[in-house]
């Protein structure tokens, strides 16, 4: 349990020849029940980590569809609390690694110190938090270390030298790199830096895992960015995609499987 | 410490910080570090003063007004008119300054958040003067409401994009500025219009805000030989009453009494008054949210006064007392609009308005030689539609709460 699941889960595939598939789906999109099928049929379909979103009214590093999902969520009465729960329902049935990503001020309204415990009680193993950097995250940091939460730090086209340094230092479970300029959603293309950042964290990071995502919608995606050296990618408004437009969750669990084909030797 | 010296380490107390995604970090650092060293540059300082005295019309006056004066019957009462600035309010101030900020980092093209209007048409000014490429978010439900200022910023040659995300309204424009940034961060500056945002914003805009309160101080040692006793402003983001104040930080005789948005009793904007703390839009300070920290919708008949947050300075200061902060309702400043226009013939903006209820309310019960300044900070023009339906709204019988209480009834 906790962070340390995730590192062994990344090293255990490694071993196999795999590399790991991160599913993203939002918490309680479109409604806590319906989330937790979802959530059962990505990890059905074979997905190795899952990253669930708390929903925010300010998603500022989301692109339109993920935006969408969290408005769904809150419109259907979805709370931290309720995500919390969808999360423990789905944990009963899959002891896949899980991460919450989650802005924020929900958490801190929560208080720090109780959404960890509550977290790790319902069998989270690390957080995302997106507008919270290392400067501003000792607080959140402490709080999730006492219950073996792992906080995961993100790192971007523009983080270099020391302060990729200081993110990896940080960085507890994997270190997720987003790929591009910008917020998250599905693009034609996957920027042709990959491969250059990808080395740049490698050769600072020793052997953090690491997860690539924003953009990558596709298993042709997902081989570049495994060619590029990373452990694992992160798919997300692809996924959540099938949620809007009401698809059954058994597409989304093929879906999820011919993705997560892409991480096979 | 003394509050002048504030923010320590980009914050103030426990507030402000730089709650961004870590794509921004490094801009936010090296726009920090421009900052720093043009601020102090005697090149950089003329240009702007000279933009600020020639383009925008400052020194803006320091007007005693006889007739609201002698209406009230208590302190004297003096108007600084950040009104008469080009552009019609003090979001010029801090345009100027930020625009040529970024013309010094290289950056060619400013995107900026608007609500009503007022801070998008002051970019849309800036950058057509400095020749800047400007592209301004407002949320769709916003630009229904001020359909002239949407007009006026394209026809100043800025792009117009609306925002058709969350609730439609300024904060939304906010998440949809920084969205952007995220993807266009090495070419683009983001001009923020208030007192807000992660650092270094509340103390930039702060700074070129400070010229109103640095004004204030040199005009009323003139007028009456002394500091004022007391300096009243709207706080929405808290830009233009950050600009009053900010002079006096340290002069603790001088008090301080910031008016906010206290809508129609129920629906409100008082982040300061009634909120709580928390973190959006990459500081720490006090919001309005719900039990799960989600943001609130706000409202204020005052389209600039319309806004979930505060600067974190202001939080602070309510923190520790140096400032006072208060409410007036939508009905009370429409009241305060009227009595300004009749008695001193001068339109003042909604959001000035709230200032000019809360002042009057105060200077009643103070000594005739006390010295009591209201920064106009916008000219009311721009909300004639707003008023004219408040008031056939009202002559249709509709009433509108939290009225029972107003000034006429002194007198």
């Amino acid at each position: 349990m906790g962070w340390t699941a995730i590192t062994e889960a990344f090293r255990s595939l490694k071993g196999r020849g795999e590399r790991a598939l991160v599913a993203y789906l939002m918490g309680g999109d479109p409604d806590p029940s319906r989330s937790l099928e979802y959530l059962c049929a990505a990890a059905e379909g074979g997905a190795d980590l899952l990253e669930v979103g708390i929903p925010f009214s300010d998603p500022v590093a989301d692109g339109p569809t993920i935006q969408a999902a969290g408005l769904r969520a809150l419109e259907s009465g979805a709370t931290t609390e309720t995500v919390l729960e969808v999360v423990r329902g789905l944990k009963r049935e899959y002891p896949v690694p899980l991460v919450l990503m989650g802005y924020y001020n929900p958490i801190l309204r929560f208080g720090e110190g109780a959404f960890c415990t509550a977290a790790a009680e319902c069998g989270v193993d690390g957080l995302i938090v997106p507008d919270l950097p290392p400067e501003e995250a000792a607080p959140l940091r402490d709080a999730a270390e006492r219950v073996g939460l792992g906080l995961v730090f993100l790192a971007t086209p523009e983080t270099v030298g020391q302060r990729l340094d200081l993110i990896l230092r940080h960085t507890r479970g994997f270190l997720y790199l987003v790929s591009r300029y910008g917020t998250t959603g599905e693009r034609e293309r996957l920027s042709r830096e990959i491969p250059r950042l990808v080395g740049r964290v490698r050769e600072r990071g020793g052997q953090v895992p690491i997860a690539v995502g924003f953009g990558i919608s596709r298993p042709e995606h997902i081989r570049t960015v495994l060619e590029a050296g990373a452990d694992g990618a992160v798919v997300g408004s692809r996924l959540v995609r099938e949620v809007g437009k009401g698809a059954p969750p058994e597409a989304l669990a093929r879906l999820v499987r011919e993705l997560k084909a892409a991480t096979l030797p | 410490m003394r509050l002048s010296e504030l923010p320590r380490g980009g914050k103030f107390g426990p507030f402000g910080g730089r709650y961004v995604p870590e794509i921004l970090i490094p801009c936010l650092e090296e726009l920090e570090e421009a900052y720093e060293k043009f601020r102090e540059e005697e090149g950089f300082r003329e240009e702007l003063e000279g933009y600020l005295r020639d383009y925008a019309g400052r020194p803006t006056p320091l007007y005693f007004a006889r007739n609201l004066t002698r209406y009230v019957g208590g302190a004297k009462i003096y108007l600084k008119r950040e009104d008469l600035l080009h552009g019609g309010a003090h979001k010029i101030n801090n345009a100027l300054g930020q625009a040529l900020l970024a013309k010094r980092m290289g950056k060619g093209r400013i995107i900026a958040e608007t609500g009503a209007g007022q801070h998008g048409t002051a970019c849309a000014i800036a950058g057509a003067v400095l020749g800047l490429k400007v592209e301004i978010y407002m949320g769709a439900l916003d630009a229904e409401r001020q359909r002239m200022n949407l007009f006026r910023m394209r026809l100043l040659g800025a792009e117009v994009h609306l925002v058709d995300s969350g609730s439609r309204t300024l904060k939304d424009a906010i998440n949809e500025a920084l969205r952007d940034w995220a993807e266009h961060v090495r070419t683009t500056h983001y001009l923020i219009g208030s007192v807000v945002g992660p650092h270094p914003y509340p103390m930039m805009v702060r700074d070129f805000q400070s010229v109103i309160g640095r004004e204030i101080r040199e005009q009323v040692w003139d007028a009456e030989g002394k500091l004022p006793d007391l300096l009243v402003a709207c706080v929405g983001g808290g830009s233009n009453a950050m600009g009053t104040f900010y002079p006096f930080a340290d002069d603790e005789n001088v008090a301080l009494l910031g008016v906010e948005a206290g809508g129609d009793g129920v629906r409100h904007s008082a982040s300061l008054v009634r909120g709580e703390v928390g973190v959006l839009h990459g500081m720490r300070t006090y919001l309005l949210q719900d039990e799960w920290g989600q943001i609130r919708e706000t409202h204020s008949i005052a389209p600039g006064l319309d806004y979930p947050g505060v600067g974190p300075e202001h939080a602070l200061w309510r923190e520790l007392g140096r400032a006072e902060y208060t409410t007036v309702t939508d009905e009370q400043a429409l009241e305060a609009f009227a009595l300004l226009s009749r008695l001193e013939g001068i339109i003042p903006a909604l959001e000035s308005a709230h200032a000019v209820y809360a002042a009057l309310e105060r200077a009643r019960e103070m000594p005739r030689e006390a010295v009591v300044v209201i920064t106009l900070s916008g000219r009311g023009d721009k909300d004639l539609d707003i008023v004219l339906r408040a008031t056939e709204a009202r002559s249709r019988g509709a009433t509108v709460p939290g009225g029972e209480d107003g000034l006429d009834r002194h007198h």
